[in-house]
């Protein structure tokens, strides 16, 4: 058999590490080795491990600090959430209408991230950065505006900048329903997200991510990253690669907004607030940036994290603040990176190279 | 490489084991004609590969470059030499439209280049190297040429994610082209390492293998033997030489070491504050009073 290289072999580890959790969860909820309280952060996990990996594409890969992820997964969310309550009568099957909400979900995070890919993509750095926290705030202030119901006419929608209107307005027929309700946000979702649908989007997620990684265009990002001016003089359209990473991003975003939308039967714009999108950005940074399976990882120990600690009552985000630190002086100390190079160089993994070098 | 005859500089299976399998090679070898007229003989009824016509470029007041003229035969090897600051970094800029000139015309292959962007450029067969190393430092020496590779290849985004088969072709025809190209520069053997971690002298020839990758008709090499030893610069020498023979493309020079412009260009061209004060043959420039009181100043002149 041929021998895989580096990168083919951790990602093929990291699919094998997302199914086995996934079949260890599985088996321990069968048979009620979670409390209720444990199953309900599945989903959410899995939303976040997208979110996470996601970003991880803008900022690892990329290399341009986007803190506005959370936007493209509030899209994603109200955009799933009217998708799957609007087609309720009409498809009955509950998984098909999520996936359907999914993928409305990524479609729309995914036009409006090549919508503020067009003017955000010309900033870098600290720049870039601040312009993706506005319009972040500014999706978060639009959907708050938002009035959205449903009735045997059609979608009834509403943009309320007032502030003067109420569901009222709508104007529903008999039997009509409304989806999104303002400030209040969605309400009275039905609520189909699942564990196995979170885990079929996450490696739908890796399998996106880590081809486009080691593909030409995942090349020819990470050439826009490490040296632009070099990237231009080999023919790399460097604008073209830049809003492929971002719009990429936003959608698998959108896709996991969906999924969390329709985990929760109320749901506020505020909830994708400035917060949550640094909430993500700190997973990636700690996961290691452009490494996926650390985001992965980094999220599901930061996400479990404060709830394991509900015992310390109101110390908990006190440890978790010491907890972050901690972990990020460690991991990028230059002396203990040395001895973990040289502890690494000692197991076997470097012999064969040693010998071919002598 | 330690002092020896040039054949031993060259191991077996490189350069002289004939075509190989899939980088196109031209076959006829390449007769070193003295110049006549302003392009070499061979190349004298074609159209130039690059034409500058008055090219100049102004910063707020200051002329950087001003009437620019030149003409490059399909397969010379030409110089562009002066005092620091004359302007030559600059036009490579201009000629890979990283700056808009202000004026003036750049053909490319008898094409204006006018509205073309520096990935465009490079597309229309401009490829060079940066006078401060510019490699993708933190992937490997292997990835560096794929990236130089990138328009060579033409499978899409979907069939990226989906590993369709036009993906693998496409990156095994990639890897076997990018491994030869390394190895025309001894490089192979380094494919795996991580391209800052190369020594210097590696690294500017990775950065012309990684500009050969991309299929050019005129390279530019900005002064390829800075920070080179004696032995690396006269294997260089060879080596951009070879790159001309093989390939059969022009090549552009800026270089500060005369033993290497006098030996292999057969054109020079000689900038001082921006404008030109010279252009012939080695031999022309050599003997040209204007260039020997731009080097040496006035007094010089007068000594020598």
């Amino acid at each position: 058999m041929k021998k895989l290289s580096k990168g083919a072999r951790t990602d093929l580890l990291t699919y094998a590490g997302v199914i086995i959790a996934f079949i260890i969860v599985s088996v321990l909820k069968a048979n009620g080795g979670l409390n209720r309280s444990q199953t309900g952060l599945l989903v959410p996990i899995c939303c976040y491990i997208v979110m996470a990996v996601s970003l991880n594409l803008t900022v690892g890969i990329l290399g341009d600090l986007s803190l506005g992820h959370a936007g493209f997964m509030s899209v994603g969310a109200f955009s799933g959430i009217i998708t799957a309550m609007s087609l309720a009568n009409v498809i009955p099957s509950a998984p098909v209408r999520l996936m359907l909400a999914m993928i409305v979900g990524a479609f729309f995070a995914a036009v409006i991230g090549f919508l503020i890919g067009i003017p955000v993509l010309r900033l870098t750095g600290d720049y870039l950065a601040i312009v993706t926290l506005a319009f972040g705030e500014i999706i978060k202030e639009l959907i708050t505006c938002l009035l959205v119901g449903v009735d045997s006419e059609g979608l009834h929608i509403i943009f309320n900048v007032s502030g003067s209107k109420t569901a009222n307005d709508l104007n529903l027929l008999e039997g009509g329903k409304v989806i999104i309700k303002g400030a209040q946000g969605a309400t009275g979702t039905k609520t189909i997200a699942s564990f196995t649908a979170g885990f079929i989007l996450i490696m739908i997620t890796l399998v996106i991510v880590q081809n486009l990684i080691r593909s030409r265009q995942g090349r020819a990002i990470m050439a826009v990253r490490d040296n632009r001016i070099a990237a231009e003089s080999v023919g790399i359209n460097v604008t073209k690669y830049k809003m492929m990473a971002f719009v990429t991003s936003a959608a698998l975003a959108g896709a996991a907004g969906a999924l969390f939308g329709l985990n929760y039967s109320n749901l506020a714009a505020t909830k994708f607030d400035f917060n949550t999108s640094i909430l993500v950005l700190v997973f990636v940074v700690l996961g290691g940036l452009g490494n996926i399976w650390g985001s992965i990882i980094a999220t599901v120990v930061l996400y479990i994290l404060p709830e394991a600690l509900r015992g310390f009552a109101s110390y908990r985000m006190l440890i978790y603040a010491i907890v972050l630190i901690v972990v990020m002086l460690t991991t990028n100390n230059p002396v203990l990176k040395t001895w973990r190079e040289e502890l690494r160089s000692k197991f076997g993994k470097n012999k064969n190279k040693e010998a071919k070098d002598a | 490489m330690t002092e020896g005859s040039l054949k031993n500089m060259n191991p077996p299976g490189t350069w002289e084991a004939g075509t190989p399998p899939t980088i196109k090679v031209k076959k006829d070898p390449l007769v070193p004609v003295t110049r006549t007229s302003y392009l070499p003989e061979r190349d004298a009824d074609k159209t130039p590969i690059l034409e500058c016509i008055d090219l100049g470029i102004t910063f707020g007041g200051l002329k950087a470059v001003d009437n620019f003229n030149v003409a490059i035969g399909r397969t010379e090897i030409a110089g562009l030499i002066g005092p620091n600051g004359a302007g030559k970094t600059t036009i490579f800029n201009l000629l890979t439209k990283v700056y808009q000139p202000t004026h003036g015309t750049i053909l490319l292959d008898g094409k204006d280049i006018a509205t073309m962007s520096t990935a465009q450029v490079n597309r229309a067969g401009i490829a060079r190297t940066f006078q401060n190393i510019r490699l993708f430092h933190n992937q490997t020496v292997l990835d560096n040429v794929l990236i130089g590779l990138h328009n060579e290849m033409d499978y899409g985004m979907g069939s990226a994610i989906l590993r369709l088969p036009g993906y693998w072709r496409a990156e095994r025809i990639a890897k076997e082209r990018a491994m030869e190209y390394l190895s025309l520069f001894h490089l192979d053997q380094h494919a795996m390492d991580l391209a800052g971690s190369l020594p210097y002298g590696a690294q500017r020839r990775l950065e012309i293998a990684r500009a050969l990758a991309t299929n050019p008709s005129l390279l530019l090499l900005d002064e390829p033997a800075a920070g080179m030893n004696p032995s690396e610069t006269a294997e260089l020498m060879e080596n951009i030489v070879k790159i001309r023979d093989t390939f059969h493309i022009a090549v552009l020079l800026i270089e500060h070491d005369m033993s290497l412009v006098m030996n292999i260009c057969e054109g020079i061209v000689v900038l001082n504050f921006g404008r030109i004060i010279c252009k012939g043959t080695p031999d022309e420039i050599r003997s040209n009073p204007a260039v020997i009181e731009a080097y040496l100043g006035r007094k010089g002149a007068k000594k020598l």
